[in-house]
C-alpha cells in the first residue's frame, strides 16, 4: 500500500496504516506525523520524508525504514523489530527499548539508549553512524549501544555525562582514546579491533543496511564501556 | 559495650504462665526475634529485631505475647524526641539515607476528620438504601462530546472510552516486586468480583493475571518496566505515573536482591540488576511532552482505552492538573502525602507534598473555573481510610477514590512500616516464597470484597441520609459538607462553610 501523507494528520495516517491488511506500507511525503508504527508488529513500513516524534513507539516486530531524518523518541519502549534511519535522529532514541535494533546513519541527539534493558533472549541494539549528544546510555540496564563517528566529527564522539546511572549492558565507541570525564560508575577499556563476535556481526548488519564497507568501519579500534556494578545504590540507605 | 546501642522502640512481652514453648512464634518470625533457649527451657525474644508487625501475637495459640511501646526513654525533650535522636544516631553510624515505608505517620492535620457530612431532616426526606435503589455506579473518562450525526441523522457514538465502576473505589497502584504474587492475585480477583479495577503499579503484569485484564489498570512509569504491546492491549486503562504521594519528586528503586526470576520476567528486565525508576520521565519536560506520551499510548491501543495521569499532590497541583486536563488525558489521579509506599526516604515521605483533601478541593475548583472539569475524571488517593473519607472526597469533587493502605490492611498488613526490608511476615510486601504462601489468595480476595462491599453499604447509607440516590448528585456537592475547627483560609480552600453556618 502506498500512502500520500501530505494532507493527513497523524491520527488519520496511522489509522490507515493500522487497518491496512498489507504487510508492506510505503508512506510518501511524510511531514512530521507522529507515532507512525506505534505498537505494530509484522509489518514493513517505508517512510519518505520526515516522520514526527515517537516513531515506532512500543514497536513489536516491524521493519521501519526512514529515507530522511527522524525526530525525537524513536523506538520508545520498543520490544522487537528494526528501525533504520538514513539520516539523523533527535533525542531519546530507543528509550527503554528491550529488544530489536535501531540503526541511525547520521548523528543522534541527547539521551540515546536511555534505560535500555535486556530480557531473556532479547538484547536490544542501537548503532549510530555519526556522533551523539550528552547522556548517552543513561540508566542503561542491558543491551548494546555503538557509536561510530564515521566522519570524525570535531564535536567529539559523545557529549557530557555518558553512561550516567549505567548499571547493565555495554557501549562501544569507535575511537582510540577513552573519552574524558566519564562518570565514576562507568568502567572503560580499550578493546582494539572488533573482527568477530556479536558486535562485529551487528556492525556488518548495520553496514549492509546502508551500503557501507564493513572492512573500513571495522578498521578502527573501539573503546568499551560497562558499569562497575549492577547494584549502584546498595550502600545508599539505612533502615529506619 | 556499644555506646551507640539504640534501645528498641517496642518490646516483646511474654506471659510465661501462658507460653507452652510451642515455638510457633519462632517459626513465624522472619526477623528471627524468638528462639527457644535449651538451658533455660523457655522461649526468649530479642526485641531489637522486632518490627512490631504483630504476626507472633496473632498466631500464638495461647495468646501469651504482646508488643508494647518501650518505656525506655531519653531525657524528655519536646524538640528532640526519641525518634529524632535515634535517626541522627543511625545516620551518624552509617552515612545512609533513612529509608522507610508506608504513609507519612507524622501528626499533620487530617482534613477528613475536620469535615462533617449533612443529613436530611423534616423538609427533604432521607432515603432508605435497603428498600430503594441507590446508584453508586461511576463512569470514569472524558465527558465532553459534541453530538454528531451521520448522513442518515443518527447519533454517532463518539464518546471517549470510559471505565465503569460498580462503586467509586479502586485499588491503587502497587507493583509486583513491592508486593507479592498472592497479594496481586487477591487484588485482581477482588476487582473482578466487585466490578472495579486494580492497578498493576509500574512493575509489569504477571502472565497469570492477564485474564483479569478487563478489571486491570496497567502503569507506565519512567522505567517502562514490563511495558509492551500485549501489556497495553490486555488492560482496561493505562496509567502514566508521573508521581506518587509518598515520595513526590523522586523515583523508585527496587534492589537487585528482590529481582527474582518471576519479578525479572514480569518487569522484563535482567535478573539481579537493580530496577531503577528515575524521578522524571526523561522524555517529559512539558505538558506538550506529556501529551506526546499519552497519544503514543492511545495510538498503540487504537484509542480504545482511557489514559490516566497520576501525580502527587504538591504545591501547584491545581495548575498542573489544569495542564493535564488539556493534555488529552482522560482521568487525573492525585495522590496525597499520606499515601503508602513499599520504600521511600523518610525525609521525603514525611516532609514533601500536601494533603489530598486540599489538593482535591483546589483542583476541582480550578478545573470548574476554567470550564474543563468534564475533560477529565478525578481519582484521589493518599489515605482514604473509610467510607467516611470516601463520601467526603466525592463531595469535594472526586469521581472515585484509590485505596492502597486500606486494601493491604484487609489482606493482613499491620502497618509496621518495614516493607522495604522485604521480610513481611504477612506475605504481602515480600518475595520470599515461604512468606508469600502465608497470604492465601482465596481468603485475601474475600476480605477485600468484604471491605469494599461494606464501604459501599455505608456510602449508600450516608447518601440516603442526605436524600441523595445517585453518586452523581453527591460529586462536588460541597453543600453536603461543613468544616469543624478550621480557619477561614482552610474553609476557603476546601470550599465549605463552617459547621453551624
Amino acid at each position: 500500500m502506498h500512502i500520500q501523507a501530505g494532507g493527513l494528520d497523524y491520527r488519520n495516517l496511522n489509522e490507515i496504516v493500522r487497518i491496512s491488511s498489507d504487510r508492506e506500507v510505503v508512506i510518501e511525503g511524510c511531514m512530521g506525523q507522529r507515532y507512525i508504527g506505534a505498537g505494530l508488529s509484522g509489518r514493513e513500513i517505508r517512510i519518505h520524508g520526515t516522520p514526527g516524534n515517537a516513531l515506532g513507539a512500543y514497536l513489536d516486530g516491524c521493519d521501519v525504514y526512514v529515507d530522511g531524518n527522524a525526530q525525537d523518541a524513536i523506538g520508545d519502549t520498543m520490544n522487537a523489530g528494526r528501525i533504520i534511519v538514513n539520516g539523523n535522529a533527535g533525542d531519546a532514541v530507543g528509550y527503554a527499548m528491550r529488544g530489536g535494533k535501531i540503526f541511525i546513519r547520521g548523528d543522534a541527539g541527547y539521551r540515546v539508549g536511555i534505560h535500555m534493558k535486556a530480557y531473556r533472549e532479547r538484547k536490544p541494539a542501537i548503532v549510530v553512524g555519526g556522533v551523539v549528544g550528552s547522556f548517552l546510555g543513561e540508566y542503561q540496564a542491558g543491551g548494546v549501544i555503538v557509536v561510530l563517528d564515521l566522519n570524525r566529527d570535531p564535536l567529539g564522539i559523545v557529549g557530557n555525562f555518558c553512561g550516567t546511572g549505567m548499571h547493565g549492558g555495554e557501549m562501544y565507541l569507535r575511537c582510540s582514546e577513552i573519552p574524558a570525564a566519564l562518570p565514576a560508575q562507568v568502567r572503560a577499556e580499550k578493546v582494539g579491533f572488533l573482527q568477530s563476535g556479536e558486535v562485529a556481526d551487528l556492525l556488518r548488519e548495520y553496514c549492509a543496511a546502508f551500503g557501507l564497507d564493513p572492512v573500513q568501519v571495522l578498521s578502527e579500534p573501539f573503546v568499551r564501556l560497562t558499569p562497575d556494578s549492577g547494584n549502584p545504590y546498595r550502600q545508599l540507605y539505612t533502615n529506619n | 559495650m556499644d555506646p551507640l546501642f539504640i534501645y528498641p522502640e517496642y518490646e516483646v512481652v511474654r506471659d510465661y504462665d501462658r507460653c507452652i514453648s510451642c515455638r510457633v512464634c519462632e517459626r513465624q518470625c522472619a526477623n528471627e526475634v524468638h528462639r527457644f533457649d535449651e538451658r533455660a527451657n523457655r522461649m526468649l525474644a530479642d526485641s531489637t529485631k522486632c518490627v512490631n508487625c504483630h504476626r507472633c501475637v496473632c498466631v500464638c495459640p495461647t495468646h501469651a505475647l504482646k508488643i508494647v511501646k518501650s518505656d525506655d526513654t531519653y531525657k524528655r525533650n519536646a524538640n528532640w524526641e526519641c525518634g529524632t535522636i535515634n535517626e541522627v544516631y543511625r545516620q551518624a553510624g552509617t552515612g545512609g539515607v533513612l529509608l522507610s515505608s508506608m504513609g507519612n505517620p507524622k501528626p499533620y492535620p487530617v482534613y477528613w476528620d475536620k469535615l462533617l457530612v449533612n443529613a436530611s431532616q423534616v423538609t427533604n426526606p432521607s432515603i432508605d438504601p435497603l428498600r430503594e435503589p441507590m446508584e453508586t455506579r461511576v463512569y470514569l473518562g472524558k465527558k465532553t462530546v459534541k453530538i454528531e450525526r451521520d448522513e442518515k441523522g443518527r447519533i454517532k457514538d463518539n464518546m471517549s472510552p470510559q471505565l465503569t465502576l460498580s462503586t467509586p473505589i479502586m485499588f491503587s497502584a502497587m507493583s509486583y516486586g513491592s508486593i507479592s504474587y498472592n497479594a496481586h492475585e487477591s487484588l485482581a480477583r477482588a476487582a473482578e468480583e466487585l466490578g472495579i479495577y486494580y492497578n498493576t503499579g509500574e512493575g509489569g503484569l504477571h502472565r497469570d493475571f492477564y485474564r483479569y485484564g478487563k478489571n486491570t489498570i496497567v502503569q507506565v512509569a519512567s522505567g517502562r518496566f514490563g511495558v509492551f504491546r500485549g501489556y497495553l492491549e490486555s488492560t482496561a486503562a493505562i496509567e502514566i505515573k508521573m508521581g506518587q504521594g509518598a515520595k513526590p519528586g523522586i523515583g523508585g528503586h527496587l534492589p537487585g536482591a528482590k529481582i527474582t526470576d518471576e519479578v525479572s520476567d514480569t518487569r522484563m528486565i535482567p535478573k539481579g540488576v537493580d530496577a531503577i525508576s528515575p524521578a522524571p520521565h526523561h522524555d517529559i519536560y512539558s505538558i506538550e511532552d506529556l501529551r506526546q506520551l499519552i497519544f503514543s499510548l492511545k495510538e498503540a491501543t487504537a484509542y480504545k482505552k482511557p489514559v490516566i495521569v497520576k501525580i502527587a499532590a504538591v504545591h501547584n497541583v491545581a495548575a498542573i492538573a489544569s495542564g493535564i486536563a488539556r493534555s488529552g488525558a482522560d482521568i487525573i489521579a492525585i495522590d496525597g502525602y499520606r499515601g503508602g509506599t513499599g520504600a521511600a526516604p523518610t525525609r521525603i515521605r514525611d516532609n514533601v507534598g500536601i494533603p489530598i483533601e486540599l489538593a482535591l478541593a483546589s483542583v476541582d475548583q480550578r478545573l470548574r473555573e476554567e470550564g474543563i472539569r468534564d475533560n477529565v475524571s478525578i481519582v484521589v488517593g493518599g489515605s482514604v481510610r473509610s467510607s467516611g473519607d470516601l463520601v467526603k472526597a466525592i463531595a469535594l469533587g472526586a469521581d472515585a477514590c484509590y485505596i492502597g493502605t486500606a486494601a493491604l490492611l484487609a489482606l493482613g498488613c499491620h502497618l509496621c512500616r518495614t516493607c522495604h526490608e522485604g521480610k513481611c511476615n504477612w506475605g504481602i510486601a515480600t518475595q520470599r516464597p515461604e512468606l508469600v504462601k502465608r497470604l492465601n489468595p482465596d481468603v485475601g480476595y474475600r476480605r477485600l470484597v468484604n471491605l469494599v462491599t461494606a464501604w459501599t453499604h455505608e456510602l449508600q447509607e450516608m447518601m440516603g441520609g442526605m436524600g441523595i440516590n445517585s453518586i452523581e448528585a453527591l460529586r462536588g456537592n460541597r453543600l453536603m459538607l461543613r468544616g469543624i475547627g478550621l480557619t477561614e483560609k482552610e474553609l476557603s480552600i476546601l470550599g465549605v462553610r463552617h459547621a453551624g453556618e
